[in-house]
C-alpha cells in the first residue's frame, strides 16, 4: 500500500500572490509564491491563514491545484455564499497581497507520478482541484499510467480547467442540464467504469463522496483500491 | 456534518509534527481498523473530533488554545504511525 | 507574528452592542457539534436526574411537556466567538425540575445522547439561570440545534448548553465534561473570558 510519508514539521509560511486566473465566474486559480516552499505530492492540500489587521484570524484548508514547482504553489477556491474567506480568496485577493499556507498536508490521498497502475478520479464540484494536480503531475512526469475522470459538476459553467480536461479521458456529468443522450441528474452506478485494478481517488462534498464510494462497490471496486476525500458543506 | 481525516490533518500535524492521515488507527469501541484519513471528522466545534467510519464512536479529539494543543487518543486502541525509511 | 492579508476583515458585524470580550455578533445560527445528529425517538425520550445517592428522577416527553413551562429571550455566547443577541426559547425551569430532588451535592455532570458532557456547579443551574428548552423562535427546536430539547444555560458558553439531553448528575466532586478534559474552562464565564483552562 503506496503512502507519502511526511516528516517535517510545517510552520506558517508567507505566500504572495503572483497572480490570478479565473475559472469560473464564482472560482478562480490563486498563483502564489511561497519562498521556502517544500515541495509537495499530487492530491495534499494546505491550510490557509488569514489575518485582519485587529489580529482577528480564520482558517480554511484548499487542495494544492498543481503539481510542485519550486516555491510556486497554486490554489483552486470556490467562492461560498456567505462564506468568510473564500469571497475574499476569489472577490479581493490582487497579485502582491499576501496571507499564510501551512504544509503540504495529507500522505494518503496522494498520487506519484512513479505508480503506473490505472486510476479512476471521481470529482464532484470543487472536488476537481486535488485531482487536476495529479492529472497535472501525470503530463508534468510523462507518466503513461491510465487516466479516468469522472467529474460531476451542475452545468456546463461550472467546470473547472476545461481546457485540460481533453488530456485524459474524461467524462463530465452535469446533475442540472440535460446533455447529449445523458438526461441531467446525479451519479449513478452507470456512469462509473466497472473494476479494473484501477486505485480510485474520490473528491468532494461529504454525501457526494459517501454515494461515489457505495456506486463503486456497486461496480464490484474493491474498498482497498478506494481513497476519499471530503470536502465539508462548507465553513467557506 | 462530518469531513474526513485529510481535513484533520494539520492541526494534529502541528501537535505531533507527524502527518497522521497514513497512520492506521484501530478503534478502541468495535475493533475496526483504517487510515486516519478515511475517519470521520468533525471539526465544527470548540475543538475537532475523529470518529470510527464504522461504529462512529470517537477516536481521537484535539483542541488548539492559544498556547497549546490538547489531545485525546484514548478512543484509539493503537496508532500504527509509518516512519520514513532510515 | 501573523502576515496581515490586506483588506480581510472576516464576517463580523461592527459590535453595536455590549459584548462580551473577544465576540462578534452574528445574524444566522452557526450549527456546531461533536458527532453524527443523535436520532431521539420520543417514545423512548427520557430526562433523568441522578443524585450522589443514585435516585432517580425521570421524565418522559410527555411529562416534560405537561410541566409549566417559560418562554425566555437571552443572548447566548459560543466559546468560539459568535454571539447572537435577543434569542427566545420555551422550555421547563430546572428549578421546577429540582422542586423534589433531594441532594446536597455541589456540582452537576449534564449528559447528552450520543456521550457528550459538560459540568457546572449546581447552583449555576438553578435560581432562574436554566431551562431544558424544545421551542426556539417560536418553533420546535429542530435536530441540529439540540432538538427535541437541550439544556439551555445562557450566562456560560454556549458549549454548556447540551445538545440533546437526556440528564444530570449531581456529583459531591467536579467531573470535567467533554470539553472541559480537553483545554477549556471548568466554568466558562464570557464576561470575564474563560475560554481555556488557565485564563
Amino acid at each position: 500500500m503506496t503512502e507519502t510519508v511526511v516528516r517535517r514539521r510545517t510552520p506558517w509560511l508567507a505566500a504572495t500572490v503572483h497572480s490570478v486566473r479565473s475559472e469560473t465566474s464564482v472560482a478562480r486559480t490563486i498563483v502564489l509564491d511561497v519562498p521556502g516552499w517544500p515541495g509537495h505530492v499530487a492530491g495534499q492540500h494546505v491550510d490557509v491563514k488569514l489575518t485582519a489587521p485587529d489580529g482577528y484570524s480564520a482558517q480554511r484548508s484548499y487542495s494544492l491545484a498543481a503539481p510542485a514547482d519550486g516555491d510556486r504553489v497554486e490554489l483552486t477556491v470556490q467562492r461560498v455564499e456567505d462564506g468568510e474567506v473564500s469571497p475574499y480568496l476569489v472577490d479581493e485577493l490582487l497579485p502582491t497581497d499576501q496571507f499564510e499556507v501551512r504544509g503540504p498536508i495529507g500522505g494518503w490521498f496522494t498520487w506519484h507520478a512513479t505508480e503506473p497502475g490505472p486510476v479512476l478520479l471521481v470529482a464532484g464540484g470543487s472536488g476537481i482541484v486535488p485531482l487536476m494536480a495529479m492529472v497535472r503531475e501525470r503530463a508534468r512526469a510523462g507518466s503513461e499510467a491510465p487516466f479516468t475522470l469522472v467529474y460531476s459538476v451542475r452545468g456546463p459553467s461550472d467546470v473547472y480547467y476545461a481546457s485540460e480536461l481533453a488530456e485524459v479521458d474524461a467524462t463530465i456529468l452535469y446533475t442540472r442540464t440535460a446533455i447529449g443522450p445523458r438526461r441531467a441528474g446525479r451519479i449513478t452506478a452507470a456512469d462509473l467504469p466497472a473494476a479494473a485494478d484501477a486505485r480510485v481517488y474520490v473528491c468532494g462534498p461529504t454525501g457526494f463522496v459517501e454515494t461515489v464510494s457505495d456506486l463503486l462497490l456497486e461496480r464490484g471496486h474493491d474498498a482497498a483500491n478506494i481513497r476519499t476525500e471530503r470536502f465539508g458543506p462548507s465553513g467557506g | 456534518m462530518f469531513i474526513d481525516g485529510n481535513g484533520a490533518a494539520g492541526v494534529f500535524a502541528e501537535a505531533l509534527g507527524v502527518d497522521i492521515t497514513t497512520a492506521v488507527i484501530t478503534c478502541a469501541g468495535c475493533g475496526a481498523g483504517g487510515r486516519f484519513a478515511e475517519s470521520h471528522v468533525y471539526d465544527h466545534g470548540p475543538g475537532v473530533v475523529a470518529r470510527c467510519a464504522t461504529c462512529e464512536s470517537v477516536l481521537a479529539r484535539i483542541v488548539r488554545t492559544p498556547t497549546d494543543a490538547w489531545l485525546d487518543l484514548r478512543g484509539a486502541r493503537s496508532l500504527r504511525i509509518p516512519l520514513p525509511a532510515e | 507574528m501573523s502576515i496581515v492579508s490586506r483588506g480581510f476583515h472576516g464576517r463580523r458585524e461592527p459590535a453595536a452592542a455590549d459584548l462580551p470580550p473577544g465576540q462578534y455578533l452574528t445574524r444566522d445560527f452557526p450549527v456546531l457539534q461533536a458527532g453524527p445528529t443523535p436520532r431521539v425517538d420520543l417514545d423512548t425520550w427520557q430526562f433523568t436526574i441522578s443524585n450522589e445517592a443514585g435516585a432517580k428522577y425521570t421524565w418522559s416527553w410527555r411529562e416534560l411537556l405537561a410541566l409549566p413551562s417559560e418562554t425566555t429571550t437571552v443572548d447566548i455566547h459560543c466559546v468560539t466567538r459568535w454571539s447572537k443577541l435577543k434569542t427566545t426559547w420555551q422550555g421547563v425551569s430546572l428549578d421546577t425540575l429540582f422542586e423534589d430532588v433531594e441532594t446536597a451535592a455541589d456540582y452537576a455532570l449534564v449528559r447528552s445522547y450520543g456521550g457528550y458532557t459538560t459540568n457546572m456547579p449546581l447552583e449555576d443551574l438553578l435560581d432562574g439561570k436554566a431551562w431544558i428548552a424544545y421551542r426556539f423562535e417560536g418553533e420546535e427546536l429542530t435536530s441540529d440545534h439540540g432538538g427535541p430539547a437541550r439544556l439551555l444555560v445562557p450566562h456560560l458558553y454556549f458549549w454548556k448548553s447540551a445538545k440533546w439531553v437526556t440528564g444530570i448528575d449531581l456529583l459531591v466532586d467536579d467531573e470535567p465534561g467533554f470539553w472541559e478534559q480537553l483545554g477549556y474552562h471548568s466554568y466558562g464565564d464570557p464576561w470575564r473570558e474563560q475560554r481555556y483552562t488557565d485564563d
